[in-house]
């Protein structure tokens, strides 16, 4: 690892004007330091700032401090009443000692698990922007099959951002100027094009203080994760599915899905095909058929065009059975 | 200079500010007892307790735990005075080569204290209600913790035993 300056923020507006890297749970912050694929000049602890409850909004939401744990947001009553898809992503995520200590800002920050961004010997344009895209045309069993670019086909890594993005969560951030702003899930990451160092839209300096979930919505709620292992292994395929029925027809459904992007994906022309109409084999298919429409297989990731939209079928069925 | 309260014992120790905590407690300060596997958080070899919480101490920087409570399998108990779990493992038989042990005991006295809190996990049939502790229950909740000897029947069965005679972390 090498060497850096340590700072530890007593408040919010001292974290953003220390300057450097911060680092919370560091579950993917040191690993990432260890193998010198970051190399920060100073790192800022945030852990003891006052962001560490979970609150009811005015609007019948929640508003999670950015330090929850994983472990204290899948456990909170009121996540695992009304919000079980979100407490079902992050029990499926990580392990329970990586899960007491990641944080609910960081988890949303967490870096792609691409084997070359990790190996420095390898080219990598995220971690060396120019520098080429080795799993293009490499090993590329777990990269991307939407939204990709020349440039990159890494996949974002979590599984409790994929379940928030189908609950519509927003990012509460503080900026270096003591400026605070509200950024919609949908529109806080990036995907790759030519710059896919660049992750999400946040600014230099910039500090996710907490994220908001609207109040619930009910409906049928199901997180399912795809993966090599049973436990602790991360999604080849996962669909957090929301779907609300009404008189044998869906009245509505909100999906988003992890491993198949650069960003938790949600696509509402998938959910457009599935409004109104009565379940079927042939409605799931069609909704599957939006989904992958612009899909594209690298190789060895090929598989996962038929494995998203079986997995996707699979859910639907039971998000709608019995209506 | 930094504090850490280790085992209910004060220790002030002068670090680089890139040691994990696990290296503060190995080379620093003598408490060999947590092992170094991986040193990514990927084998659970490192696990302690903080604020009674199970972590990864190799993903974790000593300089970040200034005032909190850490406790190590040497913590936990000692020949003579052996931890219920400690018991456990040793009357199952819980390991082959023991490297990855003190890891398993920390690991599943947090464990413990995480079901007793009633937290489910990925394993949990209901998110609501608190789950019974099943071996898939355990075999869910110690994934984090790998056995290159592959003792895991054992593992299982011990924790299964320390869990009807402890109800409580540490």
């Amino acid at each position: 690892m090498r060497p850096f300056e340590y700072a530890r923020a007593g408040e919010a507006s001292e974290a953003v004007s220390l300057g450097g890297r911060f680092i919370a749970g560091g579950t993917n912050l040191l690993d990432l330091m260890k193998l010198q694929v970051e190399t920060p000049d100073k790192l800022v602890d945030i852990t003891r700032l006052p962001m560490r409850d979970i609150e009811a909004t005015d609007d019948g939401g929640l508003r999670i401090g950015a330090l929850v744990t994983n472990s204290d947001l899948a456990a909170d009553k009121r996540v695992r009443d009304d919000y079980p898809v979100l407490s079902r992503a992050l029990l499926a995520g990580a392990s329970g000692q990586l899960r007491n200590k990641a944080t609910t800002g960081g988890n949303l920050l967490q870096r792609t698990r691409c084997g070359y961004f990790y190996e420095t010997s390898q080219p990598c344009n995220k971690r060396e922007p120019g520098s080429g895209c080795g799993a293009i045309g490499g090993f590329n069993r777990i990269h991307a099959i939407l939204g990709t670019s020349d440039k990159c086909i890494a996949t974002h890594p979590s599984d409790m951002a994929v379940a928030m993005q189908a609950l519509e969560a927003s990012v509460e951030t503080l900026k270096a100027d003591g400026s605070t702003r509200t950024i919609p899930l949908i529109e806080f990451h990036r995907l790759p094009g030519d710059t896919p160092e660049i992750e999400t839209v946040l600014e230099k300096g910039e500090l996710i203080t907490a994220v908001r979930l609207p109040k619930s919505l009910g409906g049928t709620q199901i997180y399912r994760k795809v993966r090599d292992r049973a436990s602790y292994a991360f999604a080849l395929v996962s669909v957090a599915a929301i779907v609300k029925m009404k008189g044998g027809e869906i009245e509505w459904a909100r999906l988003a899905f992890g491993g198949l992007a650069h960003k938790p994906w949600r696509d509402t022309a998938v959910e457009d095909v599935l409004k109104g109409q009565a379940p079927s084999r042939a409605l799931f298919d069609r909704a599957a058929d939006a989904l992958l429409a612009e899909a594209k297989g690298h190789g060895e990731n090929d598989f996962k065009i038929p494995l998203a939209r079986r997995t996707l079928v699979s859910v639907l069925a039971e998000a709608t059975q019995g209506a | 200079m930094i504090t850490l309260t280790i085992n209910g014992e004060e220790h002030r120790l002068d670090v680089d500010p890139r040691t994990s905590l696990l290296d503060a407690c190995r080379d620093h300060l003598g408490l060999t007892g947590s092992k170094k596997g991986c040193d990514h958080g990927q084998c659970g070899a490192c696990t302690m307790l903080v604020n009674g919480r199970r972590i990864n101490s190799c993903l974790t920087l000593a300089v970040m735990h200034e005032g909190d409570e850490i406790t190590t399998v040497e913590g936990l108990g000692e020949p003579g005075n052996l931890h219920p779990m400690q018991a456990a493992f040793l009357e199952h038989d819980g390991f082959q080569c023991g490297y990855c042990t003190p890891g398993q005991v920390v690991s599943a006295v947090g464990m413990l204290g995480e079901v007793a809190d009633g937290w489910p996990s990925n394993a949990s049939k209901d998110l609501q209600n608190g789950a019974e502790l099943s071996g898939e229950e355990i075999r869910e909740r110690m994934s984090g913790n790998l056995c290159r000897c592959s003792a895991y029947p054992n593992i299982v069965d011990a924790i299964e035993t320390a869990a009807k005679t402890t109800k409580e972390p540490a």
